[in-house]
């Protein structure tokens, strides 16, 4: 594979400095699966309908199978494997579990990605709002359930704590 | 939504005084692989380190939908960059060929392309894109040649992929000839492609001495062997097939992998290098089976109830170019015409039609949705004709107990529990007072629409190919009491190792993280059927146990003879041995014959290490009572029937079409179940799944034979946005297989799907208020907004002008 054009990049990766060459056309998620062996992002469809490859990119929930690598140079890029610090995350894999919010799993880590979105950045979120904030994430098995149910456990548990410390 | 109840079925009253072990059969233990999953470390077959050399392949699909090859260059495939081989037909070693009942799939075409996106060619490159790429560059020279490409047009031309079958039973047409009322129709039901989130792939890997191991997404390893054995030109002792989880199967990766297989293992062998093989989500869903559409024309007799007296089927589906499982879908599509009801004179004949499109497989529900949404379409027409309440036409034609009991096919209703459903449900869910206060409702609604439907769900368990109702288990203990699980079914997310370990928990009485289940492996377990047919923890369930109880029995025999007791003195609890009157289970070891102790599981499985016990064993179980005669369509196919009963409540906009699911309630029999929380999972996505069958999720082909619907951008699975606004699932508290399964619980894999049939009759019903509930509603599936409006529309028409020569 020679003179395929190639550009560098410089970017963050679970917390960590990443300096690596690629191609042009290469997008996130296999960079990150074939050059950073972090396979837990899934690629479902390849085409950014599906939300199994969800990672955060500068905290927001991106579809690394159409995002660039090299439109991530300078950014902070996280995925599954980096949560294990993360308190929200955490509450989020004791619910999903819990609840039992997965079968297969594929779609789980790209789910994860978006719950924590909208715990994070819609406190005060409802049903109604998980559904709509959550619909761009497919889950076949499922029937969603559980998985509402958790990202409303998780979001109801922290409402609960912020009372008690007000 | 509102969440489900999560229902604890109490414990039988024969463990009801044993100390509970950790993940014990009956609790809602969590899936074995969730902490990987919510972690990110669930290997599936794409996330394994790859070996040194790998290449990548990727598949040449025809642009025709039914040619002759005049000529095919792949001049410019083989000189991209990162090209290192190119296989087609010549490059098969052995048969060109993974039918899997039927040699008539071929892994590549040769002289004659059969339908749009067939394989022709496969690219083996340094890198997937390289592979991707190179396979387009392709050029071939097609002679068009005439294409069938649905039923109709294979009917009038007489294609069949196999031969006709017909099912009758008592006087259908006199019967018909003497029913104070008749009725026919027409309808039909689309496909569905199975959309896991995991497209199918496989990685083989050359081994020495001309040996295979191949990791490949399957639900059936063992076919996939003997598959890649065929293509290969070798032994089934010279393939290794390997599957430890599939991200989602629904029977689509039932037959469907032993292609994907054989190509890379083909490639493997050519090139002596690891060769992986995962399909793009668009050439996935063009390449590869999906669910069998219908057209099911029907005829039926009834008296002034609404019982019926006499029905007529024509069931017609469209297999593709090949045979691939049609024959055993369409039998159960047979099998199922009847759902839950009596049909004294009956006649089904069934048209397995070959055409020029890819070839159907397995998908949830294997025919028996199709056979459902017939009956379902023909009590449905019956009650509006007369007027009457569906759900009171519904409850008329129940089989009966001890009468009316008798299938088509001659097996006798012996469980039947569907009357005692329906009247919890529909007493639970308010089904007569909603129903009456929709109809004032929508009175006063001009533009939306409301619906209610109440349908009843019987599905046969075990495969109708009764040879394949046998299943193997392979058990170690080792000597620090830990156990190593393996068994000849699959996981696909459906937690069927989280309910074997359970069972082999249970049956130990140690805790479940004690056991580890192992990947499915066609060199452990050997000849395992496939993981369908919804029968994964009955037969390996039951497999798994034998295996326990061999080992049980021997460190029960070694114990009783090192101690010196009778062996009723050695009881296995909650992680512990006690031997002779040991009581409360507080003794010592004292190693002093007859004295009462208790050793922990490790230490017994010591010492009878110590002792030259062995302490690995197979079990071996096979499906009792089941016999059925394929030629006369006739006996028993089935261990027992799986029951269930839906409500559904919807809304339609009359000006767009469009539809939403306001309310189901489901109540569902899963006998005592293994693992409430994993049936209920099973209950709710196996609802909404069916759900998008009915509704969102329309196959469409191009005037060429070309599928126009090859990714999630133009195929509408059900989204969280779709499931119901209240959503109200239970499984039935009284639920209890009437047949020896495992510790009595019930398959639940495929039944809940057909619940989704009361979704599809509600909307009828909104349709059928358009027009003042005068007119039976003509809505073919799936009800996407283009269909319903059409509908509305044609339903109006008819509310205007009544036909000519309408029946009484």
């Amino acid at each position: 594979m020679n003179d395929k054009p190639t550009s560098p990049l410089a970017l963050t990766v679970n917390g960590r400095e990443v300096s690596a060459v690629v191609e042009p056309r290469t997008h996130l998620a296999d960079f990150l699966r074939e050059q950073q062996l972090l396979t837990g992002t899934n690629i479902g469809c390849e085409q950014g309908v599906c939300g199994a490859c969800t990672v955060l990119v500068d905290g927001v929930p991106t579809r690394s199978c159409i995002t660039w690598a090299v439109s991530c140079q300078g950014a902070e890029v996280r995925t599954i494997e980096s949560f294990d610090e993360d308190e929200t995350m955490a509450e989020l894999r004791a619910a999903f579990t819990a609840e039992h919010a997965l079968q297969c799993g594929y779609c789980t880590p790209g789910m994860l990605a978006t719950a924590r979105d909208i715990v994070t950045r819609l406190p005060q979120a409802d049903e109604a709002r998980i559904r709509l904030e959550l619909s761009g994430n497919l889950c076949r098995c499922t029937g969603y359930v559980g998985l509402v149910r958790a990202i409303g456990r998780v979001l109801e548990a922290r409402r609960q704590r912020n009372l008690v410390e007000a | 939504m509102q969440p489900s109840e999560a229902v604890d079925l109490a414990i039988p009253a024969d463990r009801a005084a044993v100390p509970a072990v950790q993940g014990a059969v009956g609790s809602g233990l969590a899936h074995e692989s969730a902490v990987l999953h919510v972690t990110g470390g669930a290997a599936y077959i794409d996330d394994q380190p790859e070996l040194r050399g790998t290449l990548h392949a990727a598949i040449g699909l025809a642009s025709a939908a039914h040619a002759r090859i005049r000529r095919i260059d792949l001049a410019a495939v083989r000189a991209a960059p990162g090209v290192v081989a190119v296989l087609d037909a010549a490059s098969v070693p052995g048969l060109n060929d993974f039918g899997p009942v039927v040699h008539d799939d071929p892994i590549f075409a040769s002289d004659e392309v059969q339908f749009h996106g067939q394989a022709l060619f496969a690219v083996l490159a340094e890198d997937m894109r390289a592979a991707r790429h190179a396979a387009r560059l392709a050029e071939v020279d097609y002679e068009a040649l005439p294409a069938l490409l649905d039923v109709d047009q294979a009917l009038a031309a007489g294609s069949r992929v196999l031969p006709d079958a017909q099912l009758r039973r008592g006087e259908p047409e006199a019967a018909l000839a003497a029913a104070p009322h008749r009725l026919a129709g027409s309808v039909r039901h689309g496909g569905q492609d199975h959309f896991y989130l995991e497209t199918h792939i496989a990685y083989a890997i050359p081994q020495e001495d001309g040996t295979t191991r191949v990791h490949s997404s399957s639900q059936h390893p063992g076919e996939v062997q003997l598959q890649v054995a065929h293509a290969l030109g070798v032994d089934a002792k010279d393939v290794v097939v390997e599957c430890r989880r599939m991200g989602g199967g629904f029977g689509g990766k039932e037959s469907q992998p032993g292609q994907i297989a054989a190509i890379a293992a083909i490639g493997a062998r050519l090139t002596g290098r690891p060769v992986k093989l995962r399909l793009d989500r668009d050439d996935d869903m063009v390449l590869t089976g999906k669910r069998h559409d219908f057209r099911i024309d029907w005829e039926a007799g009834f008296d002034d109830d609404g019982r019926l007296l006499a029905v007529r089927f024509m069931q017609a589906t469209r297999a593709g170019y090949s045979a691939d499982l049609t024959g055993a879908i369409a039998d159960r599509a047979m099998f199922h015409a009847d759902n839950a009801y009596y049909l004294e004179h009956v006649d089904i004949l069934s048209h397995r039609c070959k055409t020029h499109t890819v070839s159907n497989t397995a998908f949830r529900g294997f025919g028996g949705p199709q056979g459902l949404f017939g009956i379902e379409e023909v009590i449905d027409a019956v009650a509006r004709h007369l007027d009457l309440d569906p759900l009171a036409v519904r409850k008329r034609n129940y089989y009966g107990l001890g009468e009316r009991d008798l299938t088509p096919y001659g097996q006798k209703v012996e469980d039947n529990v569907i009357a005692e459903l329906t009247a919890e449900l529909e007493a639970d869910c308010d089904y007569a007072a909603r129903r009456a206060a929709l109809r004032a409702w929508n009175a006063a609604s001009p533009v939306i629409k409301r619906g209610i439907a109440l349908t009843p769900v019987k599905f046969g368990i075990s495969f109708t190919a009764t040879h394949l109702n046998q299943a193997g288990a392979l058990l170690h203990v080792y000597t620090d009491g830990t156990v190593l699980l393996n068994h000849g079914g699959t996981e696909m997310g459906q937690g069927l190792f989280t309910k074997v370990a359970q069972v082999v928990a249970e049956e130990l009485q140690i805790d479940v993280s004690h056991i580890r289940v192992t990947a499915s492996d066609t060199s452990k377990v050997p000849n395992a059927s496939a993981t369908a047919a919804s029968s994964g923890a009955d037969l390996n369930g039951k497999a798994a146990q034998q295996a326990a109880r061999k080992i049980k029995a021997r460190l029960t025999e070694f114990a009783a003879a090192r101690y010196g007791v009778r062996e009723d003195q050695v009881v296995f609890r909650a992680n512990r041995v006690h031997i002779g009157n040991a009581g409360n289970g507080n003794g010592t070891a004292t190693g002093k014959p007859g004295a009462p102790l208790s050793l922990s599981f490790a230490e017994l499985a010591k010492q009878a290490w110590m002792g030259r016990i062995s302490l690995s064993a197979t079990g071996y179980y096979r499906t009792p009572k089941i016999a059925y005669d394929r030629e006369t369509l006739s006996g028993r196919p089935f261990y027992y029937y799986a029951y269930g009963v839906a409500c559904s409540e919807v809304a339609i906009d009359t000006l767009t079409g469009e539809s939403r699911v306001l309310r189901t309630d489901i109540l569902h029999d899963v006998g005592r179940s293994l693992n409430p929380a994993i049936d209920l999972g099973q209950v709710e996505g196996g609802f909404i799944q069916g759900m998008g069958w009915l509704t969102s999720e329309e196959l469409c082909w191009s005037a060429d034979g070309r599928l126009t619907t090859h990714a999630p951008s133009t195929y509408k699975i059900p989204a969280v946005s779709d499931v119901p606004e209240i959503f109200n699932v239970r499984l039935w508290e009284r639920g209890f297989n009437a047949e020896d399964s495992i510790f009595r619980s019930k398959a639940v894999g495929e039944p809940p799907f057909m619940l989704a049939l009361s979704v599809w009759h509600a909307i009828k019903d909104a349709v059928a208020a358009a027009a003042d509930y005068r007119v039976t509603p003509q809505l073919n599936a799936p009800a996407t907004p283009e269909e319903i409006l059409r509908s509305l529309t044609e339903a109006r028409q008819r509310d205007v002008e009544p036909p000519a020569g309408a029946t009484a």
